[in-house]
């Protein structure tokens, strides 16, 4: 009897304690690096952003975990013979979280709201390709001609100005996801608030405490919640690095998407394999001012960037966090090879004597020094990186003096084309191609802060924009790249970015990727 | 003493008014713009963003449209969290910067004076060597440094607290940020106390007091002590402006949703409306702060008469 009563009780015991594991709520803390600038995915532009509104909404087209495009909203989608005409067909029976269909007039009414002024989203030009996007944006037509129609309540049809064949890379940016009319229309701005909130992905926005914490709560609508297994994600804003480091070591936070570099060989040793590095769509470099006399001479930019140590960057100044850029576009983009500078495979030193000599030929030695102005935004390693290059080229006549300014100084004054000779800018990839990068040295880009302007550059550009077929595509970018990079140096990549982060042992899923992201439905702990 | 006040209150309109001018335009002076960010926007979503805030307007107006607002109390919107107007911002963020402002305002005063007397009490005695270096130790460590040292050992090594985060106000995720806040000010208090106490204690008053045999307590508390603290309400006046408003160090390495980053975020990103909002407050603390001060005067020394 006894023996009966204990088995019992273990049996009782074991039932409540499988019982409650599989009840037990899944949560993960995810330090994020900053707090959100918004809620509203169509007035957000950056990563910050991004990682969030991943969780809460579903585009067209999603990134798996290892950011390859996947169908999100739309289940299937046909591209017309000529490139121009999209047709996209929405998952059968996808609700909002308050229980209504996701219809294609949620697309055309979200699509339509991202590029009028009056919304004046920063990353309208996401939707650009789209026939009179533009326009709208500038004021010129309205809203409602933009080029995209609700065929019926399953079926968006998309024009475009011209072959894009990165548009449905695009469309992974948050500026491009749908938001519900109905929401939008009963609550005005205030839609992005907890409670108010309708949403179409794996989670629903529970509470928001700015400065502090955002929760979201696993939708049990949304189409695939059948294998989503976090039930609660919680992001919280880690602006100090080093404290996000400390609250991760005392088991706070589940993962955080940076570090303090400085500190990479002491983590290692604690965390071990759960400090993640490794590539990431991005590339710092310093444009020249390419029509202003002396630097208009390709000569001249190549041999100063033949002169600068990349390598003592990447190893010395940014403790192997960046990894030294002989091309504009980072390695990572499927099928696209880059056009390196002639000098990648040199020594250092092979190419400081190949520098010396163009150097002198143009006239510049030691004792007739050539006087170049550095500007770059405030930061410990921007300033580093400046004086690292200052030393390098001082042995070859190039006397180098620096201004540093806050961002928006800097940006304003680059954008406002203001007079310098060398300045520091970077470029995040805002989607994976090449021609997000190249796009930088087309003549009059916004970005061009080189003035660099080249008739056969932009007639490539041209060209492959105009070009359907990805491989070819991809062969008339590399051209580009080997003219306008390589040859001209409209701008001089120095670095390519990594994507550094700590992510606990404990949390299963996550997968390294070029565009550093993790959607929260493929993981689990 | 209330026609004093009254007469504080209504000068201080056109202090206000002068800080608000002046500010609007010096930080119009300054260069770079809201939209400016490392990636450039098109002319045409730059313009739309420009009108959307008024931006595009003539600034005189821009200027005279703020004005008008604000005394509706409307601050307006912010340019970096688009959601938001600067007054939601400040109704959520000050109460909590202003919750662990106060606590270190009140704990450092009252144990800095209790530190300062026993050391002016003890002078030239351990106790009072032990408080000279208590303090100096304690305001030429910089702020940077004790918050990140408190998280290593009371909450890496220890255990006790958690590293950072507000936890809805949870009482232990304050320990951090009050005792951040505190010490520096704990340090001035009791260096200033010690020395006026000391002051105090040799007066021609107190020797009075002693020689009419009144007794230690009636001494040091109700005598030494009432003079004594008259430099510590002039100090604790603009410490306590800046301690309720918040401080971006405390608030960032604690994850403290505060008002103290605004500061310098704010200017940074050239969000023109959060920076008014931050100069108008931080004027208002002042201000009030300062008549608490000149008010405080008035009931500790009774030499001091306003009418």
């Amino acid at each position: 009897m006894k023996m009966t009563i204990k088995s019992l009780l273990l049996c009782t015991s074991i039932l409540v304690m499988t019982a409650g594991g599989a009840f037990a709520e899944m949560v993960l803390n995810r330090g994020n690096n900053g707090d959100p600038e918004s809620l509203d995915p169509h007035k957000t532009s950056t990563v910050t952003e991004a990682n969030i509104l991943r969780d809460l909404f579903n585009g067209l087209v999603a990134q798996d975990a290892k950011a390859e495009l996947v169908p999100g909203a739309a289940e299937s989608w046909t591209v017309s013979e000529d490139g121009l005409t999209y047709t996209f067909k929405l998952r059968a029976g996808a609700v909002w979280s308050d229980g209504s269909p996701v219809t294609a007039d949620d697309f055309v009414f979200a699509w339509q709201r991202v590029v009028s002024p009056e919304t004046a989203a920063e990353y309208a030009y996401m939707l650009t390709p789209i026939v009179n996007a533009e326009e709208i944006t500038a004021g010129t037509k309205k809203p409602e001609e933009l080029g995209v129609k609700a065929i019926d309540a399953g079926t968006l049809e998309v024009t475009l100005n011209a072959v894009t064949p990165y548009f449905l890379e695009m469309l992974t940016h948050q500026a491009t996801y749908p938001v519900s009319r109905a929401n939008v229309e009963k609550f005005g701005a205030d839609f992005t608030k907890p409670g108010n909130m309708v949403s179409n992905g794996p989670y629903t926005l529970t509470a928001f405490t700015p400065n502090d914490h955002i929760t979201l709560t696993k939708s049990a609508s949304f189409y695939d919640a059948a294998n989503v297994k976090i039930d609660t994600v919680n992001f919280y804003p880690t602006e100090d690095r080093s404290a996000a480091i400390k609250r991760f070591e005392a088991g706070e936070l589940d993962m955080n998407d940076d570090f303090p570099t400085e500190q990479l060989a002491d983590m290692k040793v604690k965390f071990g394999d759960q400090v993640k590095i490794g590539p990431y769509l991005g590339t710092y470099y310093y444009a020249f001012k390419t029509d202003k006399a002396p630097w208009d001479n390709p000569e001249l930019r190549q041999a100063i960037s033949m002169a600068i140590d990349r390598d003592y960057l990447a190893e010395e100044v940014w403790q192997n966090t960046m990894i030294p850029a002989y091309s504009l576009v980072p390695p990572g983009i499927t099928n696209f090879i880059a056009s390196p500078m002639a000098y990648a495979d040199m020594s250092q030193l092979d190419r400081e004597d190949k520098a010396k000599e163009i150097l002198a030929g143009l006239g510049y030695t030691p004792e007739t020094p050539l006087k170049m102005e550095i500007r770059f935004n405030t930061s410990e390693n921007h300033t580093n990186t400046a004086v690292a290059i200052q030393e390098q080229l001082k042995p070859l006549g190039i006397e180098v003096s620096m201004i540093n300014t806050d961002g928006a100084t800097h940006y304003g004054y680059l954008e406002s084309k203001g007079d310098f000779d060398i300045a520091r800018a970077a470029w995040i990839a805002d989607y994976k191609d090449p021609e997000n990068f190249l796009a930088l040295c087309k003549t009059g880009a916004g970005n061009n802060y080189g003035q660099y302007s080249n008739a056969e550059y932009d007639g490539l550009l041209a060209e492959a924009a105009a070009t359907a077929d990805p491989a070819t595509r991809m062969g008339i970018l590399q051209k580009a790249e080997q003219k306008g990079v390589a040859e001209d140096l409209c701008v001089v990549p120095l670095l390519f970015y990594s994507y550094h982060s700590v992510v606990s042992d404990s949390v299963k899923g996550w997968e390294p990727n070029v565009m550093d992201i993790h959607p929260t439905r493929f993981l689990s702990k | 003493m209330l026609r004093f006040v009254l007469r504080r209150l209504l000068t201080a309109i056109p202090t206000m008014f002068l800080i608000v001018t002046i500010s609007f335009f010096l930080m119009r002076i300054a260069p770079g713009g809201p939209f400016n960010h490392e990636k450039g926007l098109n002319p045409a979503i730059k313009a739309n963003l420009e009108r959307l805030y008024q931006l595009d307007l003539p600034l005189w107006q821009q200027y005279l449209n703020y004005l008008k607002n604000i005394v509706q109390g409307d601050f307006g919107p912010s340019y970096t969290r688009p959601e938001f107007t600067v007054a939601e911002i400040f109704a959520t963020g000050l109460p909590i910067s202003i919750q662990l402002g106060l606590t270190a305002l009140i704990l450092s005063t009252v144990l800095g004076i209790a530190m300062g007397v026993v050391a002016a009490l003890r002078q030239n005695k351990a106790a009072d060597y032990a408080v000279i270096a208590a303090a100096t130790a304690g305001s030429t460590i910089p702020t940077f440094v004790i918050a990140p040292l408190f998280q290593l050992g009371f909450a890496l090594a220890l255990n006790w607290v958690p590293v950072g985060g507000w936890g809805d106000g949870a009482l232990i995720n304050k320990v951090g940020p009050v005792l951040t806040l505190m010490l520096p000010q704990l340090a001035v208090v009791a260096r200033l106390m010690r020395g006026s106490m000391i002051e105090s204690l040799r007066s021609h008053h107190i020797r009075t007091a002693r020689a009419l045999g009144l007794s230690d307590y009636s001494i040091v508390v109700r005598h030494a002590m009432r003079g004594a603290v008259m430099p510590i309400i002039s100090y604790a006046g603009p410490a306590a402006a800046g301690l309720l408003t918040g401080s971006i160090i405390v608030e960032s390495v604690f994850g403290i949703p505060g008002i103290g980053r605004y500061f310098v975020d704010a200017a940074l990103n050239r969000d023109y409306t959060l920076v008014m909002g931050t100069v108008v407050v931080v004027a208002l603390f002042t201000i009030i702060f300062n008549l608490i001060v000149d008010v405080l005067y008035a009931v500790v020394d009774p030499r001091v008469r306003y009418d």
